[in-house]
């Protein structure tokens, strides 16, 4: 401060910007641990809601459809449709299970039932907070899309040993869908907002990252820009290690789904500290 | 390691020329004030008046525009976690989580501060942070509240707290300040303050003919005299006379009781009705 100010003058001694790398260290796990703890409660009715309606989607379009359309061509090998649909759909569940989480769930938990202004009278950041949150959001859709795959393995659509690296991968997705979704838990003012997400994001997302069709189908112009979307990228390494092959290009898809995930952890940060800074 | 002379007796909590601005209003000016180890420190002032945001200040969870704030030897915000980890916190709305039982809410916060289990009960910390914390409390509630609070002070504990309620200001501060807008309007023992600034009787009067008394020459028994809606305040040195003087009037009430903090607080701040803050 020079000595010329006055303390009414002075300029801003402490109010750092809120885009300053994240602060972050290992006080998330008590926050984690809170979410499994309450969770662990609501458990088994939550696994069945989560895993029952993407099963439904994947016996009624795969083997209905799949009557119908019955092959398609990936990468110029020919697999059944309800393969294709279920390494497909199953990124999508993933998506949406870190979705759902990081929207309805962790806005419940910030803004309607104050959760995370008690957590901040203890000694635990924000940041700290905002990671907890993530990773919660990221482990309810491992939890999800692991359910899921065991019910895949017992349909017998595939026996792939590759099923674990896409495993893996479905991590990274809910990593990056989560965090993603937390830019907009940010932003909101109440529920409603989310419908946008849903509506606006997720639903054409959805229809133009080759969850249901191949992206051949669609227009260049369009194929352009859905070669961008993390759901697309996470289902072109999912589908090959489904049909038990490695997918190619297998680093950029990798590096387009880690460019998310940083980013949009970075900058769901960012609005939450705004949002919070008060 | 065993506290220096200058340790004990250096302030607990120090905040110095705080500010901070919404957009363009100010909402706390200039505000100073510490606390003594084993003192208990209450902030009153009306609604709007700056508390809340001076107690998130205090926390760590606004920053300051301008000023300083140090709690148990540490820098605030920049170790705001370190000194949380020593602080107990009650906010004005209660941040119990919903989702868990009582014992479990005590395990999941222990949790937070890096207790175990077994850790969390024999601990109390060393200074407090209260923000109104017994809003929306029913007698028997308070007065329990009131009894901990005061054994806390007994054994050398410190106390920042919020009020609006003015008997729990005089029963439990050691020191009061009195804000407004932002800024710190009085400061001192409870006591002090009435003294330094009320005459210790106050009569009021409601009733038949008791705005009327206002202007009639009754008024020269007060010192002060003011008219709130449909009662009249006699502010006075000795109510005696002015007791004698209205004698028996059919229809008009009287209350004769000395001068308190409420009244010291409606002098200071005004009667006007504040917005919420």
């Amino acid at each position: 401060m020079s000595p010329m100010s006055t303390p009414m003058t002075s300029p801003l001694p402490s109010t750092p910007s809120v885009w300053r790398p994240p602060e972050l260290s290992m006080r998330w796990w008590p926050v984690f641990l809170r979410n499994l703890l309450v969770w662990r409660k609501l458990a088994i009715p939550s696994l069945i809601g989560n895993i029952a309606e993407p099963l439904i989607w994947l016996v009624a379009f795969g083997y209905g459809m799949g009557a119908l359309v019955g092959e398609v061509q990936v990468g110029g090998t020919a697999v059944p449709y309800i393969l294709f649909l279920a390494s497909g759909s199953i990124c999508m569940s993933a998506m949406n299970a870190a979705s759902f989480e990081a929207l309805y769930s962790a806005f419940s938990r910030m803004h309607v039932q104050k959760t995370w202004d008690g957590i901040m009278n203890a000694p635990v950041g924000l940041d700290d907070i905002v990671l907890a949150e993530m990773l919660w959001a990221a482990f309810k859709s491992i939890f999800t899309v692991t359910a899921i795959l065991f019910v895949m393995l017992g349909l017998g659509i595939s026996h792939s040993p590759k099923l674990v690296v896409a495993w893996m991968v479905l991590v990274g997705a809910g990593i990056t869908f989560s965090s993603i979704a937390l830019i907009f838990n940010a932003l909101a003012k109440g529920y409603d907002f989310f419908t946008y997400y849903f509506t606006l994001f997720m639903t054409p997302m959805m229809f133009l990252s080759g969850v249901f069709f191949p992206l051949e189908q669609l227009p260049s112009a369009v194929r352009a820009v859905a070669a961008w979307l993390p759901l697309t990228n996470a289902v072109a390494l999912v589908r090959p290690l489904f049909m038990d092959q490695w997918p190619a290009n297998w680093w950029v898809h990798a590096g387009v789904l880690a460019v998310y995930a940083v980013a949009a952890f970075w900058v769901a940060l960012a609005l939450t500290r705004k949002r919070f800074r008060g | 390691m065993p506290p220096t002379q200058s340790s004990i007796q250096s302030p607990l909590f120090h905040a110095s020329h705080l500010h901070k601005r919404y957009g363009g209003t100010t909402v706390v000016d200039d505000l100073s004030f510490e606390i003594a180890p084993g003192e208990c420190l209450g902030v009153i002032g009306p609604n709007g008046a700056g508390k809340t945001t001076t107690i998130r200040m205090c926390l760590g969870l606004t920053a300051p525009d301008g000023g300083d704030i140090s709690a148990l030897g540490l820098q605030m915000p920049r170790d705001a976690l370190a000194i949380k980890a020593q602080l107990g916190v009650v906010t004005q709305f209660d941040t119990l989580d919903p989702d868990f039982s009582c014992a479990e809410n005590l395990v999941v916060y222990g949790r937070y501060f890096g207790f175990s289990k077994s850790q969390i009960l024999p601990r109390v910390p060393k200074l407090l942070l209260l923000d109104e914390p017994t809003t929306g409390l029913d007698p028997q509630a308070r007065h329990l509240m009131w009894e901990r609070l005061q054994l806390l002070l007994q054994q050398g504990k410190s106390i920042l707290l919020t009020t609006h309620f003015m008997d729990e200001a005089e029963r439990l501060c050691s020191r009061l300040i009195v804000i407004d807008h932002g800024r710190k309007i009085a400061e001192g023992r409870p006591r002090d303050l009435i003294a330094e600034h009320l005459e210790p009787d106050v009569v009021e009067l409601y009733g038949d003919g008791a705005l009327e008394l206002a202007q009639s020459p009754l008024k020269d028994f007060a010192a002060r005299v003011e008219v709130s809606g449909e009662t009249v305040f006699f502010y006075t040195q000795d109510a005696r006379g002015l007791m004698a003087a209205l004698g028996d009037r059919s229809g008009l009430r009287t209350f004769h009781r000395p001068a308190n903090l409420e009244d010291l607080f409606l002098k200071l701040t005004g009667r006007q009705i504040r917005e919420d803050g």
